[in-house]
């Protein structure tokens, strides 16, 4: 599939309706800068470094990730590695908004750093590359206020508060992670580049709904891998079971596997390289997987 | 030290987005690379769930974050929006707590 500047197949829509699916998505995100200011001021960081990640990282998750692992006494390269992997999907957002959008040079340096979940979201959904970039822009905006003034005040209240561990600030985390996670998990996997970008890779999972489910419902649904029957060796069964499952859920298969190595290490390794250890799965899935599909499919024509 | 882990995580970040606008399409569009654009970051943020919630410095613990995550697990199935899946979890970690003292 490739991408087109004109989203082909989508209904033309009212500016008013871009402006307002655009700005709930930005003032509803926004807000959740208060759980960063929150837990980053837990971990340890003052209220000025927290406001610098928000204003010049600008990209939740890898935000979350590093405080996370700074306020777990982790290495500090290990830390910064671990919230640079996290925010390596931002690049393919930018790879298909430079397309949607045809920005001219001088723009790019000033958009990029709105090149995030929620504006990709909203500006992929767009009919027409007018409409995709007001919604990235209005996107953009009031996203971009709201996360930074929040995060201001989240860091204020937290440092307030006292101790963050009685208050059980240490748990918004991995409460932020895993509602970034499920939806992830949830897509299925496919082969195709997709028309939209990886859905719901953001805390937007509900006000972000429609344009991703639109984004979901785009993809092809390719058919399970044929898997013949055999009376062959133990192995060979084993194998064949394997290989759908495998490849249906390689998203479902990299977390188990990233989890089991991360935790698998913690006693032998310094806090912040566990994650970097764990990024390792997804490589090793899919070379598993893609050698597991050949070899059934060998097998297949026996 | 922290100042230099946020000056490399806001550069590294702003370049990656910069990169993506920047490059020719045939670079990043290769269906491999792609699928381990989308895998790596599942990658990292099971293990981060796993290491904030089970880690304690370098040893393994079942403690009240558990509960708090398990809280939130089931406010994301319920569709809770996000800002109370994380308040619940917050909440429940510190009950949990200070139960057990």
């Amino acid at each position: 599939m490739t991408t087109t500047p004109v989203q082909a197949g989508l209904p033309p829509k009212p500016r008013a309706a871009v402006v307002r699916d655009a700005l709930g998505v930005g003032t509803a995100v926004g807000l959740s800068g208060f759980a960063f200011g929150v837990t980053s001021a837990g971990a340890g960081m003052t209220v000025v470094q927290t406001c610098v990640l928000s204003l010049f990282v600008f990209t939740g998750a890898s935000q979350f990730a590093l405080v996370g692992a700074l306020g777990s006494g982790g290495n500090p390269l290990a830390a910064a590695a671990g919230a640079l992997l996290l925010g390596v999907r931002n690049a393919f957002y930018g790879l298909r908004l430079s397309q949607l959008l045809g920005l001219p040079a001088a723009v790019r340096p000033v958009a990029a750093q709105w090149v995030i979940d929620e504006t990709s979201a909203v500006a992929l959904a767009q009919p027409d590359r007018r409409l995709a970039r007001l919604g990235f822009t209005v996107t953009g905006v009031s996203l971009y206020a709201g996360w930074n003034i929040t995060t201001f005040l989240g860091a204020l209240g937290a440092s307030a508060l006292g101790d963050p561990a009685a208050w059980g600030l240490d748990a918004a985390g991995p409460a932020v992670f895993l509602a970034l996670l499920l939806p992830m998990l949830r897509a299925r996997s496919s082969p195709a580049p997709a028309a939209a970008p990886a859905p719901a890779a953001s805390p937007a999972a509900a006000p972000a709904a429609s344009p991703e489910s639109a984004g979901d419902a785009a993809r092809p649904h390719a058919a399970p891998p044929g898997t013949p029957p055999g009376r062959g060796p133990l192995l060979r069964v084993l194998v064949r079971a394997l290989v759908p499952a495998l490849v249906r859920r390689e998203e479902a298969t990299v977390a188990a596997l990233a989890v089991v190595l991360a935790l698998a290490c913690v006693p032998f390794v310094p806090a912040g390289v566990p994650v970097l250890v764990a990024v390792l799965a997804a490589p090793a899935v899919l070379a598993a997987s893609r050698l597991l599909a050949r070899r059934s499919h060998r097998g297949g024509r026996r | 030290m922290i100042w230099v882990a946020i000056v490399v995580t806001a550069a590294g970040c702003y370049a990656v987005k910069l990169l993506g606008l920047s490059v020719p399409a045939a670079v990043l569009e290769r269906p491999l690379v792609r699928r381990l654009a989308a895998l790596v970051p599942i990658a990292a943020l099971a293990a981060l769930i796993a290491l904030q919630t089970f880690a304690d410095g370098r040893s393994l613990v079942v403690d009240a974050r558990a509960a708090g995550l398990a809280a939130a697990a089931v406010a994301l199935l319920l569709r809770a929006p996000f800002l109370v899946i994380v308040a619940v979890a917050v909440v429940v970690t510190a009950a949990v707590r200070a139960l057990t003292g």
